[in-house]
């Protein structure tokens, strides 16, 4: 399902591609290449610099080591942790594990996803937030939770998870405000 | 004098840094050089942050859901002699919480109690005891002999016996043999394995190189989930101790046995915990799973022969090797050996790390250790094993924790997830979440799994959402017995088992959501309206401020409020928030 979702167009996206850096990825191609196995990590590798997987990444990573572009693209839409676009400032992780589930974690999505104008797996246009749904993400005696930028917030309640990104939004906005002073 | 704080994952997210860090503040302040430990999870989670404070002559005290300001006042009262603070107590060795007392605790000996990041709080209790047993003075036969004896079974899910495993691995042909141990721990709701690897990660190496020796392996891996930073971070930290003290690398202990161990990383597929599956993760593939046999024993990783256990599985060997596999088969019921960890969570009253011999009952779990469910519910049922296990209902709450008893109920003993829920939680609704988790993890290799769960997915939807047909239960049932008889591996083959099993025990909560289009459990949102009673409603409009949708109207000059329904997300705050006395929300046709 999640095979198409993730890059709608491609060839939009390659455009801006164009101007990357590549060398980083490179330094750990060669790195890797003699490890038997090591496409996975080398595309975990490159995510962690770009925060995401472009598609000249992809493709530099396929010329290099002598495989197919289809095969890394494979690859990198099987697991879910491999980005093809880039994510917001503020990475929201929902968990939607079963305890969370049961404790209404669907509700929590529903209300976020209004108050954000985005579904999950996308990205709202100024860039600040992105949604996205983790299995599980090991706190179950805080049900429901989520996760922003790696910081965990539970139990949560509808309120209370539009209250936490209204105040995220709110400090952007002022910072936004007081730059222009400047 | 020394304080204690549980930092393992659930500990951070509570809160529990933000604890160090005043703790750190205040003693700096005055000038105090106290050790602060930094432990792993003892699993009480319903009170994280949890703080202990130790005195010289070991005398522990827990306190609970801590705070910066809190343990600042818990410092205090200890430092004056006024300790121990009562009031934040949920602990003590003199009197330990009746979530520790009924359990026994093997595996999870050490987690919460010791430093996961020192090898010297390990060695202090007993750790690499059992490998220096093994290598000084048991022939690799020998071992296996003895984890034959405490029949130990693997506790990923399948319950394969380790000690056959071990077996097969050592005898298979092949000049070069692997020990995988797989923490790719996917169930939603199960966290043993993280709070293992996070609070002892020690435990889980020392088994590993018992099971290389035991096998012939030369290399071992760890196919960890990216998702847990902090568990690979700890066992990177342990390996490194392991190599510097000559427990890792060459000659081990002054032995002729080499050994060393690397991590691997997983990207997040659930259906790598399948064996041949996460063999193709780790040679750099998609992780799609291929037909036995070959075993992996046989032939594994690159063509080698290679043993995959679970995390819990490893950390059992060294107790085992330590006091025998009788002592252990002394534990535990008469088919299942040994005690089992589990990962008590949702409705509950106290959820957390649990472990208990096999053979207790549901029940003692459920009441006796977690303390039954939120004040004035009812428990309806308990989901076991995931997305591959099935809900028990409350009636038969009585029967034992083992493989054979679990598998008679249609669920699973899995790996140990174990969800309570509550009247609150619809049945159908839930069987449409398992459906929707496997349909996404479905690797798409056979037919059966990628387009079977997709229909049946389907199919609950359309229940879910009012617009189920009569028939619907009976294809549920028929599309179930395709997919499991026609799937390659483990997670097509046991996909159905959430919707068999809710069907089997409440089937009158599908009929009600397939023919009077009505969700018992208020779950449903398709299913619900809410609205509010003109004549009830005082005009508070505590339900405006509450509303994320903005869609309560009206109100002005004392007016009742209405509900505007087609902005209306259904979320139910409005009628979490309207005072009991006007209650004026309601949810007709529930």
């Amino acid at each position: 399902m999640h095979f198409c979702s993730k890059n709608k167009r491609p060839e939009e996206k390659s455009m801006l591609d164009a101007q990357l850096d590549l060398s980083p990825v490179l330094k750990i191609i060669e790195e890797k290449r003699h490890e038997k196995g090591s496409l996975i990590a080398i595309l975990q590798q490159a995510q962690e610099i770009y925060g995401y997987l472009p598609l000249s990444v992809l493709k530099c990573i396929a010329r290099e080591l002598g495989i197919k572009p289809a095969k890394v693209y494979g690859i990198a839409t099987f697991y879910t942790q491999f980005r093809l676009q880039p994510t917001g400032k503020y990475q929201i992780m929902l968990c939607q594990g079963t305890a969370c589930h049961v404790n209404g974690s669907e509700r929590i999505e529903s209300t976020i996803c209004q108050e954000l104008k985005i579904k999950r797996g996308e990205t709202t246009p100024d860039g600040l937030f992105s949604l996205e749904s983790a299995a599980c993400l090991g706190c179950c005696s805080l049900a429901p939770v989520m996760m922003i930028n790696g910081q965990a917030y539970g139990p949560l309640s509808a309120e209370k998870a539009v209250a936490i990104i209204r105040k995220i939004k709110a400090a952007e906005s002022l910072s936004l405000v007081g730059g222009e002073a400047q | 004098m020394k304080v204690r704080l549980g930092l393992g994952s659930c500990g951070i997210a509570a809160g529990g840094l933000q604890v160090l860090e005043a703790l750190q503040k205040e003693m700096e302040s005055r000038g105090l050089k106290l050790e602060i430990q930094k432990s792993g999870c003892i699993g009480l989670c319903h009170h994280e942050p949890l703080l202990d404070w130790i005195e010289d002559d070991g005398q522990v005290f827990t306190y609970g859901a801590v705070n910066a300001g809190r343990s600042v006042e818990i410092l205090e009262a200890h430092l004056a002699g006024r300790g121990p603070l009562e009031a934040y107590l949920v602990s003590s060795s003199d009197e330990p919480a009746e979530f520790l007392q009924q359990q026994l605790r093997i595996v999870l000996k050490n987690c919460g109690r010791i430093d996961p990041e020192s090898i010297d709080d390990y060695r202090r209790q007993d750790g690499y005891s059992a490998l220096q047993k093994a290598l000084a003075g048991m022939s690799p036969e020998e071992v296996i002999k003895e984890i034959e004896v405490s029949a130990l079974r693997g506790r990923g899910g399948a319950g394969f016996p380790t000690g056959l495993k071990w077996k097969a691995t050592r005898e298979a042909a092949g000049f070069y043999r692997y020990i995988i141990c797989n923490a790719d721990e996917g169930d939603p709701g199960a966290f043993m394995d993280r709070s293992i690897l996070e609070g002892d990660p020690h435990a889980v190496l020392e088994g590993m190189i018992i099971a290389a020796y035991a096998i012939g392996a030369e290399q071992g891996i760890i196919y960890c989930r990216a998702e847990y930073p902090l568990a690979v971070k700890r066992l990177e930290i342990a390996i490194a101790q392991d190599r510097e003290n000559g427990l890792l690398g060459r000659r081990i202990l002054g032995s002729d046995f080499s050994f060393d161990i690397s991590i691997q990383q997983g990207a997040g597929a659930f259906v790598c915990g399948e064996e041949t599956a996460l063999i193709a993760s780790l040679e750099g593939e998609r992780g799609m799973p291929r037909l036995k046999p070959p075993y992996p024993s046989e032939s594994g990783l690159w063509g080698y022969p290679s043993s995959i256990n679970n995390v819990e599985t490893l950390a059992n060997v060294p107790w085992i090797i330590r006091n025998g596999g009788e002592a252990f088969a002394a534990l535990g019921s008469r088919e299942s050996k040994g005690t089992k960890v589990f990962a008590l969570a949702g409705k509950i009253k106290r959820g957390g790390l649990v472990e208990v011999p096999m053979g207790t009952t549901l029940r003692e779990i459920i009441y006796g250790i977690g303390g039954g469910v939120k004040a004035g519910r009812r428990i309806k049922a308990v989901q076991m094993g995931g997305p591959s296990g099935g809900c028990i209902p409350a009636e038969l709450l009585d029967i034992p924790v083992d493989y054979q008893s679990l598998n008679n109920t249609g669920a699973i003993m899995g790996s140990g997830g174990m969800v309570v829920l509550d009247e609150s939680s619809c049945m159908v609704d839930l069987a449409r979440f398992f459906l929707d988790f496997t349909q996404k993890e479905s690797c798409g290799k056979c037919v059966q799994c990628r387009i079977g769960t997709k229909r049946m997915l389907e199919i609950l939807e359309r229940i879910c959402r009012g617009a189920g047909r009569e028939g619907d239960i009976e294809l549920l049932e028929e599309l179930s017995a395709h997919i499991s008889e026609n799937s390659l591996c483990g997670l097509g083959q046991s996909a159905p088992n959430p919707v068999l099993t809710t069907i089997r025990y409440f089937r009158d909560e599908y009929e009600a959501h397939i023919r009077e289009k009505r969700c018992p459990a208020k779950q449903c949102q398709e299913l619900l309206k809410y609205t509010i009673d003109p004549d009830r409603c005082m005009g508070c409009g505590l339900c405006v401020y509450a509303c994320p949708a903005d869609c309560i109207k009206g109100g002005e000059n004392n007016q009742p409020y209405y509900i505007e329904q087609e902005n209306c997300s259904k979320c139910g705050a409005c009628l979490d928030i309207c005072p009991e006395r006007f209650a004026a929300v309601r949810v007709p046709g529930t």
